[in-house]
């Protein structure tokens, strides 16, 4: 079942990039986004399927495992948890809305469809792969599918910014493998299976060889997170990819990242994380605290909502910080720290996907991110108006939607253990709320200017794939219990287990 | 010699000869043929490999040993080694077809081809000093000829030219060596080499096996004997040029894991020479590699930085058990890729401007494919099989102690994408000047089943690497 949500749309990828461009599905866009929409619809079903037989216990389950290069201690290992669950679901949704959503192909529809779809299943397979070979594989692979998105269907620079993604987190993930052969070698027999390397813990006698494995791990996942002073690769890939890749881009890819902080770096190397957690809390802040004021600055549509995702990535490395400090007595706060950090992964997610799509609705109605440019909007694209408000107050933390169910935790855990740190990291929320509005103001408010007399409305088809994601905002915002529940039961004994 | 123990020797050596008399039937053939009828030197050739092949195929499972009093090896290194020759020579032979087609006298050409690869292949079984000479004259005299093939084309003489005198000058270096260890030891073979070295640190010992080393590094382009590698991958025939570049590579590689295997470490030091060799040649190829606007020239650069990455390997040995599986592996993973990428240029009739290549995808799918699988497995991207050859040599370069090492090559990884990525990316990106003219079909495909491999042995590496763990020379 999980290994059918890998695969099924990476063999429809490879079905797609043997079809003939010129005639049959390949010379009809429309019908190979209908098709590739049923492709990308397939793991969300699968994901929900398994979510639907999880029993709430701790461990791995649904574990699906051949052996790969036995000689090595290599397996093919697909599995889920309470933390893989939520994510991979997330994931397949905002693929399938993403997949769905109108895009200006320039006349490249195969290649298009094919490198989104493989890509999904990549993205899938970082999330549930239990072997660390594995991970690793569908982690370099969705960069190469994601640089060959950026660099064909980008706008602006899109080949410098897609360079400079590609080369930034090959620069990370060079380091993670690194790690990982670290860890590997580490473990007898030597084996590169999640579950048995956490129950072996071959790294918790510490001393140097442990740091130098938990600063490998440290730089891959800090530059895909981003944390500061890491996100220069950011801003730019985002900015010129076209609208459905910058969703994945902020939505999936930068939770590979955080994901792989919690599932590998604070499972595998406990002891490190334990002793850094208070710098590590300090650097979350101030990607809290910098990308929020540096968010507050753009005046291009697409940066501000790239630089609130550097404050949103430090509000998750804030609760994991908490969530793996040495604080005695406080494990309460930290499971709910641990919580809260994973639901910002699922909520951010869906709130900035969102958002990265309705800036590229933006752009192709208006030809420009300037928001100087637009005003007024309100009166003439509805639908517009209210998802994007949805969305821009669920991403500054407003009560009833996703972002508060997770900040709100994130924080009283913080209080529990860094109440000093909490209390700046608050100051990034009340940036965040400011740049917001006056972000909603800018497009929607004051005097339609008199180019924008036609500005056409969201058309149905894109109305719906963004009510489809406010739904779920709202949902966790209104009822988190199913959520939380799923995630607890990983949260709980992992905090507890130390 | 009693003459039964003779005949039971050349039951050995099935393949080996099966390429000397290929050879000498090609050359008779050429002589004989018309200029119209000179292409059948090819299936001739082919023919030979296939032959070879196939009497190299059952060495493959069969123990280790040494046969013509213990000069020559017949294990599973050595058949391992002929197989990846083999075959790529059989791709090389496939290029070289629509390359010469309008040549009217080339039939010997396969001869010389069909040598140079034999010269590989007794390189990879060599286990004494003396069949060490042999093999490594019969490869570089048959490359410096074929380097020069186009007898008219300036370029082709620079590169011979240069190819040449590096050549001479290191195959001078090694018969010194050889000689000095033959006086320090009183033994060629490598198995009485090693009982007769001295012990304890010896100055002579450490310069004789540089020496030797120098003539292997010369056939591996490493630093500081490299600088034949772009001009021959620039001005080669095309075909040849990716031949030369990957080929008799792989012969010196596994006759210099041999060799190491048996030196006493405490007395020469070679780890820190080949670490330190290693280190300096991927580091030095990357960085030529960075403005080259000529795909040849980069790719040759490239060559050059691949062995560095071999290296660690054989950097590793006696401390790593995977060390020899490591390297085995990347010879397999590597000189497909650097076939497919030069099956590139030869399908595109041997265009090589960077500035030719933009639109390629859009014009020719196919070739803009290999060209990207081979740059991909390069980088060392998954699942293609040059991601497992890396993983495998940072495993062995770390298990042995050599860490430091590994962070050196990882960084190089990072910079060797920026100047993939810059060929790859035109042509992926960028709209097509005009119509790119191709080669004929049996080119494309050997090309595009080079790039296949690339993908079916990364996927499928565990009979690769479990076959390779179990190939470790004996000491």
């Amino acid at each position: 079942m999980l290994t059918a949500a890998i695969f099924i749309p990476i063999l429809a990828a490879a079905l797609l990039a043997l079809l003939p461009r010129s005639r049959g599905l390949g010379a009809s866009p429309r019908a190979l986004a209908v098709a590739a929409t049923i492709v990308a619809v397939v793991p969300l079903v699968l994901v929900a399927a398994a979510w639907l037989r999880f029993d709430g216990a701790s461990g791995f389950q649904q574990v699906e495992t051949v052996p790969w290069i036995p000689t090595l201690g290599i397996s093919y290992r697909v599995g889920v948890d309470g933390l893989s669950l939520p994510l991979a679901a997330m994931t397949a949704l905002v693929f399938t809305v993403a997949v769905a959503y109108p895009v200006d192909l320039r006349g490249r529809p195969v290649p298009y469809y094919a490198l989104i779809l493989f890509l999904e299943g990549a993205s899938v397979g970082v999330f549930l792969a239990l072997d660390l070979f594995l991970f690793f594989v569908f982690w370099d692979v969705s960069l190469v599918a994601m640089y060959f998105l950026i660099g064909a269907w980008g706008h602006g620079d899109a080949q410098r910014s897609a360079l400079k993604f590609f080369l930034y987190t090959f620069a990370g993930s060079l380091p993670l493998l690194l790690a990982i052969l670290g860890v590997y070698l580490a473990t007898d027999p030597h084996t590169f299976d999640m579950a048995e390397i956490i129950r072996q813990q071959p790294l918790a006698g510490g001393g140097v060889y442990a740091a130098l494995v938990f600063a490998g791990f440290f730089a891959g996942f800090a530059i895909k997170t981003p944390i500061v002073p890491f996100h220069t690769w950011l801003p730019p890939a985002h900015v010129d990819a076209p609208g459905p890749a910058s969703a994945i881009l902020a939505g999936v890819l930068l939770k590979m990242g955080t994901y792989g902080f919690v599932r590998i770096l604070m499972s595998m190397v406990p002891g490190v994380w334990a002793q850094l957690s208070l710098p590590l809390a300090v650097l979350a802040v101030i990607s809290i605290v910098y990308g929020a004021l540096v968010a507050l600055a753009q005046t291009n549509l697409k940066r501000l909502i790239a630089y609130t995702s550097v404050n949103h990535m430090g509000y998750v490395i804030l609760g994991l910080a908490v969530a793996g400090a040495a604080a005695p007595g406080q494990e309460a706060a930290r499971a709910l720290a641990l919580t809260g950090a994973t639901v910002e992964m699922v909520a951010h997610g869906l709130i900035t996907g969102g958002l990265f799509l309705v800036s590229g609705s933006v752009l192709a109605r208006g030809g420009t991110y300037d928001l100087d440019s637009y005003g007024g909007l309100l009166g003439r694209a509805r639908s517009l108006t209210w998802i994007t408000a949805l969305l821009a107050f669920a991403s500054l933390g407003l009560p009833g939607l996703a972002g508060f169910v997770a900040e709100v935790q994130i924080f009283v855990g913080a209080l529990a253990v860094y109440p000093a740190l909490a209390a700046v990291a608050l100051l990034g929320i009340v940036i965040t709320a400011g740049l917001f509005l006056r972000m909603l103001g800018r497009l929607f408010l004051g005097a339609l200017p008199e180019r924008w007399r036609e500005f056409p409305d969201l058309g149905r088809r894109e109305a719906g794939l963004l009510g489809v994601l406010g739904a779920f905002v709202l949902l966790i915002g209104v009822v988190p219990g199913w959520l939380l529940g799923t995630i607890d039961a990983f949260a709980g004994p992992f905090v507890g287990r130390r | 010699m009693p003459i039964g123990t003779m005949v039971g020797w050349a039951g050995d050596v099935l393949a080996e000869l099966a390429m000397v008399v290929g050879g000498i039937v090609v050359l008779l053939y050429a002589l004989a043929a018309g200029p119209r009828r000179q292409v059948g030197a090819a299936w001739l050739a082919l023919a030979t490999t296939g032959v070879a092949l196939a009497l190299t195929i059952p060495a493959l499972g069969e123990p280790g040993r040494l046969t013509f009093a213990g000069t020559y090896a017949h294990d599973a290194a050595a058949a391992v080694a002929r197989v990846i020759v083999l075959l790529a020579t059989g791709v090389t032979v496939a290029f070289s077809v629509p390359w010469f087609r309008r040549d009217p006298r080339h039939g010997e050409y396969y001869t010389l081809l069909l040598y140079g690869a034999l010269g590989a292949m007794l390189l990879a079984g060599a286990a004494a000093l003396t069949e060490l000479v042999v093999a490594m004259l019969m490869s570089s005299a048959t490359g410096f000829v074929l380097a020069a093939y186009h007898r008219k084309s300036s370029a082709a003489a620079e590169a011979a030219i240069k190819y040449y005198l590096v050549g001479a000058l290191a195959n001078a270096a090694m018969l010194m060596g050889v000689a000095t260890l033959y006086g320090l030891a009183g033994a060629t073979t490598l198995d009485r080499l090693a009982a007769g070295l001295p012990d304890s640190a010896s100055p002579a010992a450490s310069v004789a096996v540089a020496l030797v080393m120098a003539g292997l590094m010369f056939k591996l382009g490493a630093v500081p004997v490299h600088v034949w590698v772009p001009d021959v991958a620039q001005g080669a025939p095309a075909p040849i040029a990716g031949f030369l570049t990957a080929v008799p590579k792989v012969g010196a590689f596994v006759f210099l894991a041999r060799l190491v295997l048996v030196l006493p470490p405490s007395t020469v030091g070679w780890e820190m020479m080949v670490a330190v060799g290693a280190a300096a040649t991927m580091t030095l190829g990357n960085l030529a590699c960075l403005w080259q606007d000529d795909v040849r020239r980069l790719l040759g650069w490239s060559a050059v930085s691949q062995t560095g990455y071999g290296l660690m390997a054989v950097a590793a040995l006696g401390r790593s058990d995977l060390a020899m599986a490591a390297l085995l592996y990347f010879l397999a993973a590597y000189v497909p890729a650097n076939l497919a990428a030069f099956g590139v240029v030869v399908t595109l009739r041997g265009r090589t401007a960077l500035a030719d290549y933009p639109g390629l995808a859009n014009e020719h799918r196919t070739a803009a494919a290999s060209l990207a699988l081979s740059f991909l497995s390069f980088i060392g991207v998954p699942p293609l099989s040059g991601f497992v050859a890396k993983l495998l040599l940072f495993v062995v370069a770390i298990q042995a102690g050599l860490a430091w090492l590994a962070v050196i090559a990882a960084a190089n990884t990072v910079i060797s994408i920026f100047y993939y990525v810059r060929v790859l990316a035109p042509v992926y990106f960028a709209a097509a000047a005009g119509r790119m003219r191709t080669l004929g079909a049996a080119a494309a495909f050997a090309t595009a089943a080079s790039a296949a491999v690339l993908v079916v042995t990364g996927v499928i590496a565990q009979p690769l690497v479990a076959a390779f763990a179990a190939a470790t020379p004996g000491r």
